[in-house]
């Protein structure tokens, strides 16, 4: 892949805040029309990864390079005041000047079109999801970054979201950051994975992830097997600056 | 019937209502009311040094505001204390060194009611210019800023990550609020612009759901607010700036019970 294709691009980059490394030393690009997944198990530093990828940490450690400003994110958790009036068509416009039709379509796309003029304060969970999603493709962004995009959703609809994101992937030729904890479809719609646990565990193609030794100590032998089951065993503790200790 | 003076006030009460609507909105909607207030407070530090050193008074509030603005943000990074002790500290200890540079200047006559309540009926064709075109400024600045400013005020890290600058709309929309107190303070004065600002955004935020028909409902409530109020104080000689908050209140008060019968209605 030729270097112009890169839209973002971590070189050992990590955060570290109150004496803690948030994550450290994480190096992994996003290409267009590939999908790169981060996994790990919680406060491994994925959504912390994912942010220093967006540029919203300042004092980061290492280096960030961002190729485009094109960018959609769905965040893994957003919190809306409701001392604001807002309606789902209002949210669809947040960043974006869209045409009415195309928010129609975004909408349509995670089935939530009827729910256009509803206030936001009143959609369950996973109707929030879809609508986060939908704004976020809306705009058709080279660069989509999802942090665990369909959580809350129901099990039909998961995996229709998740093979939305893999065709837009194609369509829009962009490139989407993912976070996932659904290791079987993380290995089956995936281009690049990282397996993350405070720093860079292993990282390379679905399969090769899978066969290696750290993830499977990670992840447990049984998720290498059968991509489905998710348990971790810790082969090392972190300290309390962060750093590793092997036990 | 209208003498000159009160056309004079009512031209320049329909100008501020205007400029506080959608300014008000956006107070409500980031829980900016006692930073509003803050900024108020240091204008009659403001004032004092307009009279000090024979300056124009809307640019000396306007600087003085600005400069309490980038104290409080320095003091914010600096320091462990909560926001409202800040907010707190800045907005007593400006308005106690006013007034005590106001007790220096002893060859002048303060009208300090008027400061505090404001004195609209003594708005001069001067004042009118500049209401109307700091106004018309402000409100062009708050249209450029709109997006960015609106996105973070929904989603901080939504704004920032999908490349819109927000930390340069809130430094921007600041400076706004330090304009609008200097433009207003002769008007409604110091103790009851943050009211301007608040009350008929309140008001508008029981009738509306979306963002811009509470700007919109903002700014009719400030305008009927100016009206009844202006026309009542004429009728029972009630000062002026108080009876325009009073008539805010009264509107407020109305838009309480639409809520009631929306709420009985889905039941």
């Amino acid at each position: 892949m030729s270097s112009e294709n890169i839209l973002v691009k971590l070189d050992k980059a990590g955060l570290k805040q109150n004496n803690k490394w948030l994550v450290k030393g994480v190096t992994l690009q996003v290409e267009k029309g590939k999908i790169v997944t981060l996994i790990g198990p919680n406060g491994s530093g994925k959504s912390t990864t994912a942010k220093i990828a967006l540029g919203i940490y300042k004092n980061i450690d290492g280096n960030v390079e961002k190729y485009t400003n094109k960018v959609g994110y769905v965040p893994q958790k957003i919190s809306i005041d409701w001392t604001l009036p807002l309606r789902v068509n209002d949210f669809m416009l947040l960043t974006e000047n869209l045409k009415d039709d195309e928010i129609n379509n975004a909408l349509s796309l995670t089935g939530v079109v009827h729910l256009k003029n509803k206030n936001l304060g009143t959609l369950s969970g996973g109707e929030f999801q879809r609508v986060l999603l939908a704004r976020a493709i809306s705009k058709k962004p080279d660069l989509l970054v999802l942090d665990e995009p369909v959580q809350g959703v129901d099990f039909t609809g998961e995996i229709a979201l998740y093979e939305l994101i893999k065709d837009i992937s194609e369509k829009l030729n962009c490139g989407i950051l993912l976070i996932s904890h659904d290791l079987h479809t993380v290995m089956s719609a995936t281009d690049h994975v990282v397996c993350l646990n405070g720093h860079v565990c292993c990282s390379g193609s679905p399969k090769d992830v899978a066969r290696n030794n750290e993830y499977k100590a990670l992840f447990g032998e049984q998720a290498s097997q059968t991509l489905s089951l998710y348990e971790h065993k810790h082969d090392h503790t972190h300290d309390h600056d962060g750093e590793i200790k092997k036990n | 019937m209208f003498d000159d003076f009160f056309i004079r006030a009512l031209v320049a009460g329909i100008g501020v209502a205007i400029v506080t609507g959608p300014l008000g909105c956006f107070v409500v909607w980031r829980r900016l009311s006692y930073f509003g207030d803050t900024l108020a407070h240091s204008a009659l530090l403001g004032v004092t040094m307009a009279y000090s050193f024979q300056f124009n008074i809307a640019i000396s509030v306007f600087l003085i505001s600005s400069l309490i603005a980038l104290i409080l943000i320095k003091l914010q990074k600096r320091t462990n204390l909560p926001g409202d002790a800040l907010l707190g500290l800045l907005a007593h200890s400006s308005l106690a060194v006013g007034l005590v540079v106001i007790g220096f200047l002893t060859f002048i006559r303060f009208d300090i009611m008027g400061l505090l309540f404001g004195d609209i009926l003594a708005v001069n064709v001067t004042d009118l210019l500049i209401i109307w075109f700091g106004g018309g400024l402000i409100l062009l600045v708050l249209k450029i800023i709109w997006k960015p400013l609106f996105a973070s005020t929904v989603n901080y890290e939504l704004a920032e990550a999908e490349g819109l600058n927000p930390d340069r709309a809130k430094a921007i929309f600041t400076i706004l609020m330090a304009a609008l107190i200097a433009i207003s303070i002769k008007m409604v004065g110091l103790l009851l612009i943050t009211g301007m600002l608040i009350i008929p955004a309140a008001m508008a935020r029981n009738l509306s759901d979306s963002p811009f028909k509470m700007v919109l409902f903002s700014i009719i409530g400030g305008l009927l607010s100016v009206l009844i109020g202006l026309f009542s104080s004429l009728e029972l000689n009630t000062p002026s700036g108080p009876s325009i908050i009073a008539a805010a209140l009264f509107l407020f008060i109305l838009s309480l019970f639409r809520i009631k019968q929306s709420i009985q209605l889905k039941n």
